[in-house]
Parts: C-alpha cells; sequence; structure tokens
C-alpha cells in the first residue's frame, strides 16, 4: 500500500509499505478514506520529536472504514465507517477507567523510552514516533488499530468525513483546552494560536459560556477566521502590538481568567527573548520553544488558570515559576483524552452546534502529502488545515 | 484488618531492600580498598587538572610551548599545537567529568605516545634545539609512567566495582486486577514465558518445574526449581534446584494497592551466574541494566492480566526494518541510502511469496 513516510527532517514521502495485519486479536484494519495533517505532525517534520526513524509511517489523524477484525473485537463490524481516536487505550488499565485514555497504561510497548524521557509512559499515539509506541500512522491507505474495540467511533450516515474527521484529534482537543479553563458565565478567555487546535479551543470556549475569547496569533488569515467562523469576540496581532499591553487594555488591566496555549514547542516571537530561545533550541541547549506559555502565564489574572495543549516534548528555559506561585496561577495540561469527548462532541455534530469543517483550506490526495506538509508548514496559500483524501 | 495487613507488607518489602543493600555495600567496597581507590582517585584528579592546564597553554600560547620542545616555528605549527590541545581539554574534562575515568586515562597515554612520537620527529630535524627536545622527551616519559600505572589501576578499580556479585532485580507493578486472580495467574509458572522475555518455557512436572531460558548464542540454558514458598494471593517464592547451571530464585507478593486500585505486584529475581564464559554470557543476556529488563516484563505481564495479552507495534515485533518501512528505494537524494535496506526487503518479501 502507499504510505505517507517520515524520510528525515524536513521531508516526507509517498512510500510503497507493506500492508498492515492483525497483529493482536482486539485489533481492526481500517481502509482510510480520509485523514489529515496535524499541527503536531509538523514538530516531527521539523525533527523536534525524538525517537523518529526513517521510513516511519505518519498520521494520527484518520478514519475509514473497517475491513478486518481481529477475533476479540465484538462491537465492530466490516464495512463500518468509524473515526479513530489519536491516543491508542486499552480500555482496562486504571487510567482507561477513569478516562485519562491518553495515559493508558498498556498502549505503549516501548514504555520504557518514554519513561527514560518523562518518568513515566503515557499512551502509545498512531504515527508520533517510537518512545510512543512505534505504531504505524494513518496517513496511509490502511490503518491498523489496536483496541478497535475501546477507540473507534461509529459514524451514522449522513454526516461527511469532514464533519467528523477531527474528532480523533483537534476538535476535542480544542475542547478539553477550553474544559480545562474552568469556564464561568461572563469569562474572558485569551487563546494563543489560531492553527486547528486553537480555533476548536477558541469555539469551545464559546460554546462552554465564555463571554468574550481573545485570539493571539500573527497570521491576519488565520485571525480572521477566529472571529468570522470560530466565535472569538478580540483578536492580538503579536507582530504588531505587545500582547500583555494589549491584554491589559482589554481586560481592564486584570488580564484573561483563563489562557490556553495551543501554540506548543516551537512558538515564534519577536525581540531578545526570542532570539535567545530560538538560539538555544537551535543549539540543542533546549528542546522547546516556550514563548508563547511564558507569555500566557504572564498575562493570565491572579489566581487564573493556564491550560496547555499545545505540544511540548522535552524541557524549557527561563519558567516563570515566580508569577505561577506569587500569582496563585493554575496550570493545567495533558494530551486529549480523546476518547470521553467522542460521544459529546459527535452530539454538538449532530445537532448543529458546530460544523468542524470551517477549518479546513486545503483537500489533496494522499499522494500529495509531501506538498500538503510543505504548505502548512510555511503557511502558503493562507493555509490552516489539510485534509488528505485516498484515492 | 487490611490496612494492617498492607502496612506489614510494605514494611516487610522495605527492610528486605534496604537488607540487601547493606550487603552489596559490605561486599562491593571493603574500608582498605575504598582507601586505595581514593588515592588513585586523587591521582588521576591531578591528571585531568594538568590535561586542562597544558591544552589551555597549547592553545593559548602555542609558539612558546613549542618553542620549550625545541621545535622550530614553522607556518603549520601554530594550528599543530592548538589541535594537541584541544586533545589535552577533551581529556582532562573527560577524566574529571565522565563516570568511566580509566578510558580517558588510557586516552591519555595515547596522546603521550603521540607526543613522543611527534618529539620524536622535532629530534630527527636539523635544526631543533636538542637540549630543550630531549628534555621535554623526559618529561613526557615521566608522565607518560605516571599516566599508565594511574590507568591501569583505575581500570582494576571499576573492574571491581562492575564485577558480578550476582544478578539482583527488584521491580514493582500495579495490576487492575483483584488480588486472588492476579497470583492465580503467576500461580501457574507455565504463564510465566508469555511476558518475561528471557524465558522460553516453563514446564511443571510432578511438583517441580523445568525452566528453559533462551541462551546468548542459541544454546539455552535449562534449570530445574522448585517452590519454597508459596502463601495463596499473598507471596510465592520458587528456587533453582541444585546442580543448576546458573542459581536463581525469585519471589513475588501480592499486595492490595491502596483504594482498590487493583493489586500491587513486586518481583524480586536473584541469578549467581558462576564466573566464566557462562556468567558473562547470563550477565549479557539480561543486558546492561537488568532492573529494565523486568520492568519490561512486568509491564508485559500487566497487558496480559488488563488488555488479555502482549500489545504489539510494528516495530516492538521487528527489530531494525519493521513493516511500516518503505519497501523500495526513495526520492532521489536519497536512493543511495535506502537501496540496500529496500533490496533487502524485496527480497525478504520474495521469500515470503
Amino acid at each position: 500500500m502507499k504510505a505517507n513516510c517520515w524520510m528525515h527532517r524536513k521531508s516526507v514521502a509517498i512510500q510503497d509499505v507493506p500492508d498492515p495485519k492483525i497483529l493482536n486479536s482486539r485489533d481492526a484494519i481500517i481502509r482510510v478514506t480520509t485523514t489529515a495533517i496535524c499541527g503536531s505532525d509538523l514538530h516531527l517534520y521539523n525533527g523536534f520529536v525524538p525517537t523518529m526513524e526513517r521510513g516511519d509511517v505518519l498520521g494520527h489523524e484518520f478514519m475509514g472504514e473497517v475491513v478486518e477484525v481481529g477475533r476479540g473485537v465484538n462491537n465492530l463490524s466490516v464495512g463500518d465507517r468509524v473515526v479513530v481516536p489519536f491516543p491508542i487505550a486499552c480500555g482496562g488499565c486504571l487510567a482507561c477507567q477513569e478516562g485519562n485514555t491518553s495515559l493508558c497504561e498498556n498502549s505503549n510497548p516501548n514504555s520504557w523510552m518514554a519513561a527514560t524521557m518523562w518518568g513515566h509512559s503515557p499512551a502509545g499515539i498512531f504515527g508520533y514516533s517510537h518512545m510512543l509506541g512505534g505504531f504505524a500512522g494513518g496517513q496511509a491507505e490502511y490503518a491498523r488499530v489496536p483496541f478497535a474495540d475501546v477507540g473507534p467511533l461509529k459514524i451514522p450516515n449522513g454526516l461527511t468525513d469532514e464533519q467528523v474527521l477531527f474528532l480523533s484529534d483537534i476538535f476535542p482537543t480544542g475542547y478539553m483546552g477550553a474544559e480545562m479553563c474552568n469556564i464561568q458565565p461572563g469569562d474572558v478567555i485569551a487563546v494563543w494560536g489560531a492553527g486547528p487546535v486553537g480555533q476548536f479551543a477558541i469555539a469551545s470556549a464559546r460554546m462552554l459560556g465564555a463571554e468574550r475569547v481573545i485570539a493571539i496569533d500573527r497570521f491576519p488569515y488565520r485571525l480572521r477566521m477566529a472571529t468570522d467562523r470560530a466565535g472569538a469576540t478580540e483578536t492580538i496581532n503579536y507582530e504588531k502590538e505587545d500582547v500583555q499591553e494589549a491584554l491589559n487594555a482589554l481586560t481592564g488591566g486584570r488580564g484573561p481568567d483563563a489562557c490556553i496555549d495551543a501554540v506548543g514547542l516551537e512558538a515564534h516571537g519577536h525581540g531578545p527573548m526570542y532570539a535567545y530561545d530560538r538560539t538555544k533550541q537551535a543549539l540543542m541547549l533546549q528542546p522547546d520553544r516556550p514563548t508563547a506559555l511564558r507569555q500566557a502565564i504572564q498575562a493570565c489574572k491572579n489566581g487564573g488558570i493556564v491550560s496547555v495543549i499545545g505540544v511540548y516534548g522535552g524541557f524549557i528555559d527561563k519558567f516563570p515559576m515566580g508569577a505561577i506561585v506569587n500569582r496563585s496561577l493554575t496550570i493545567r495540561s495533558g494530551q486529549c483524552h480523546v476518547h470521553r469527548y467522542l460521544q459529546p462532541l459527535l452530539q454538538r455534530i449532530e445537532t448543529g452546534q458546530i460544523d468542524p469543517s470551517f477549518v479546513i483550506t486545503h483537500r489533496l490526495p494522499l499522494a500529495e502529502a509531501a506538498r500538503g506538509f510543505e504548505m502548512f508548514m510555511n503557511k502558503v496559500d493562507n493555509c490552516e488545515k489539510v485534509v488528505l483524501k485516498a484515492a | 484488618m487490611q490496612t494492617q495487613r498492607m502496612m506489614r507488607g510494605a514494611h516487610l518489602v522495605q527492610s528486605s531492600w534496604q537488607e540487601e543493600g547493606i550487603e552489596r555495600l559490605e561486599n562491593g567496597r571493603g574500608a582498605g580498598l575504598a582507601q586505595r581507590e581514593s588515592g588513585v582517585v586523587r591521582r588521576a584528579t591531578g591528571l585531568g587538572w594538568f590535561s586542562v592546564a597544558l591544552g589551555a597553554a597549547e592553545i593559548l600560547a602555542p609558539l612558546a610551548i613549542a618553542g620549550i620542545a625545541g621545535a622550530r616555528i614553522r607556518p603549520q605549527t601554530r594550528t599543530a599545537m592548538r589541535l594537541l590541545g584541544l586533545r589535552e581539554l577533551a581529556n582532562g574534562a573527560g577524566i574529571l567529568s565522565q563516570p568511566r575515568a580509566s578510558a580517558w586515562l588510557w586516552a591519555r597515554v595515547v596522546g603521550d605516545a603521540i607526543d613522543l612520537a611527534l618529539l620524536g620527529k622535532v629530534l630527527a630535524s636539523p635544526r631543533c634545539r636538542r637540549a630543550r627536545t630531549l628534555t621535554a622527551m623526559a618529561s613526557v616519559l615521566g608522565v607518560t609512567a605516571l599516566d599508565v600505572r594511574t590507568a591501569i589501576e583505575c581500570s582494576r578499580n571499576e573492574r571491581g566495582l562492575a564485577e558480578p556479585e550476582g544478578i539482583h532485580v527488584l521491580s514493582a507493578i500495579t495490576v487492575n486486577r483483584p488480588r486472588e486472580e492476579v497470583y492465580r495467574f503467576w500461580r501457574d509458572l507455565e504463564h510465566l514465558p508469555q511476558f518475561m522475555a528471557h524465558l522460553e518455557s516453563v514446564k511443571v512436572e510432578n511438583g517441580r518445574s523445568k525452566w528453559r531460558a533462551k541462551g546468548p548464542v542459541g544454546v539455552p540454558i535449562e534449570w530445574e526449581a522448585e517452590i519454597v514458598s508459596d502463601q495463596p494471593n499473598e507471596n510465592l517464592a520458587w528456587r533453582s534446584c541444585t546442580g543448576a547451571d546458573v542459581p536463581n530464585q525469585g519471589s513475588v507478593r501480592f499486595l492490595d494497592a491502596p483504594r482498590g486500585r487493583g493489586t500491587e505486584v513486586r518481583v524480586e529475581l536473584r541469578y549467581d551466574p558462576p564466573t566464566g564464559a557462562l556468567g558473562a554470557a547470563v550477565a549479557k543476556l539480561f543486558g546492561a541494566e537488568p532492573g529494565q529488563e523486568i520492568a519490561a516484563d512486568l509491564r508485559r505481564f500487566k497487558q496480559v492480566m488488563e488488555t488479555g495479552e502482549v500489545l504489539h507495534s510494528d516495530a516492538s515485533i521487528h527489530r531494525g526494518p519493521h513493516p511500516a518501512r518503505p519497501s523500495g528505494p526513495s526520492s532521489d537524494g536519497d536512493r543511495k541510502r535506502t537501496l540496500g535496506r529496500g533490496s533487502r526487503q524485496q527480497k525478504e518479501r520474495r521469500v515470503a511469496r
């Protein structure tokens, strides 16, 4: 089959790879109909995630049709149309039973690698390095889905692929980012990053009752989408204004009630601090570049919540712990526990509260995945979200 | 009552871990050894700083040092001296900061040889200042003697510390299943190879069990073992019978995890490989970190108990190239590098067909 493979830094390519096989009794094989390039794929693309190997099949946002099930899968049949959550979860461990599926204790066969880096291992993830399991991803014609009796969500007829595909990652991720803000009626929420996850964080914050949502980015087209489609009430272009000052001006000097970092380890910025971070990252002295996170912490109101859904992989420098302690801030974070949001968010789509396909700006055949990565990476042609279609 | 038992259990485990620590300390480092060691360490540290100082001098004042050695100054002398200086600096840093100083001390010996060779070359050249060069050679020879002595002693000490005194590992994991169920599964020793990577099979016959472990060169290691303690749902201990090539024992305790989080499984394994080739082979089998091996075994045990089987990913069952790997050459720039692997995989596929 054809699959989009990580070749080396800044290079992905469609390759012929062996078809996936049932390896465990609770596996299913999915014929992928629609998949997408995630912002976090760009971290792999740019070489910021260790333990990627040449030829690894990428992709953790995918959906398709079940073509084969293992003998341990009783709830799916061949022909079912499903969306697959990006974290792999067994359903039997304590983390899964408590709903923290991205912390599944059994789904990472290479857990020791992750434990070496992070102390303990989280769940395995499709197409996201060997440290997170070494599972082939979904930017391919077919994909093997372990624990298929737990993860995949059956999609009712009447909904298009593009309406439901983002249940696999970015919609629940943005939603969890907003949920972690513990939004009360009248709250003001600031969201760093108006990429696809940021858009869903904005939309979710509004759905959860935020009165005002301030979107922060540097691309006018993204800020436009945030106000026109996701429901942001104000925007800040950080290349034009000082974020801290602008937020103070917009919130009567108090700062937002909660701040969402939907940017992660490759944040952009300006000034000497940004140059310092950029240099340290380039010299491999600091794996992650926390410009947005630092701003979010500094800007948040006293006693507020900083919700981090952008991806960080390792260590950061100049972490403003003083602001957190002295101003009673709460940091909340996590890879999204997608499974617990599948049904409720599907319902919001079915009842027309949101149509997640609004973020899609480009549709390409799978064969042009490399071009998609380049466009998304370089924000060519106002690129917000690239969806890849099976031939 | 449940709490009481748990506390007692936890205490038992703790004290046994502590005892192990003390025993190892006494075996590994006698007072005399420690003293001898400290002398070597002091000398190694001195040599490390000597390297740093000499390196700095060679980098900062290359021509002056070359002059001291009696060498004629040529255009490339400055660069050559600075390179030597860099080598010294790296060497010094290695000795001062790395856990295995011996390797860096031996690197110093190699460096000494290079220096002597260079000085020899200087001596052979017509316009050198012989007295200076000979003095320099004598000094280097003196330092070389000190380097060799320190390197030998340091190596000996490090070997002494690393000497296998038996492989002894402790590891624990929490399994989200009732204690009875977890005990019952483990009690059937024939289940162990399902999750213990180094075991090929365990067969239970007439109260004794026959164990077969993977050998390093394809020759399996076999032994018989007997259960020495069995308190249902609480603990289980086994030991190899006399005559085993590699005497070994193991025990596992089962404790209720707090807040109904399932069962804590605490495993202790001890292998006493004989000295010599077999011992080395067994040690190799367990890798550099036997603790990590048993931890991985327990992760798999947890998978079996909680999900029914050991989970595989494309990468976990295939070392090196795996199914999620390209089978043909790729884009132009990479063609050369992929050809080898690609053609090998294609061959494998042909064979498979």
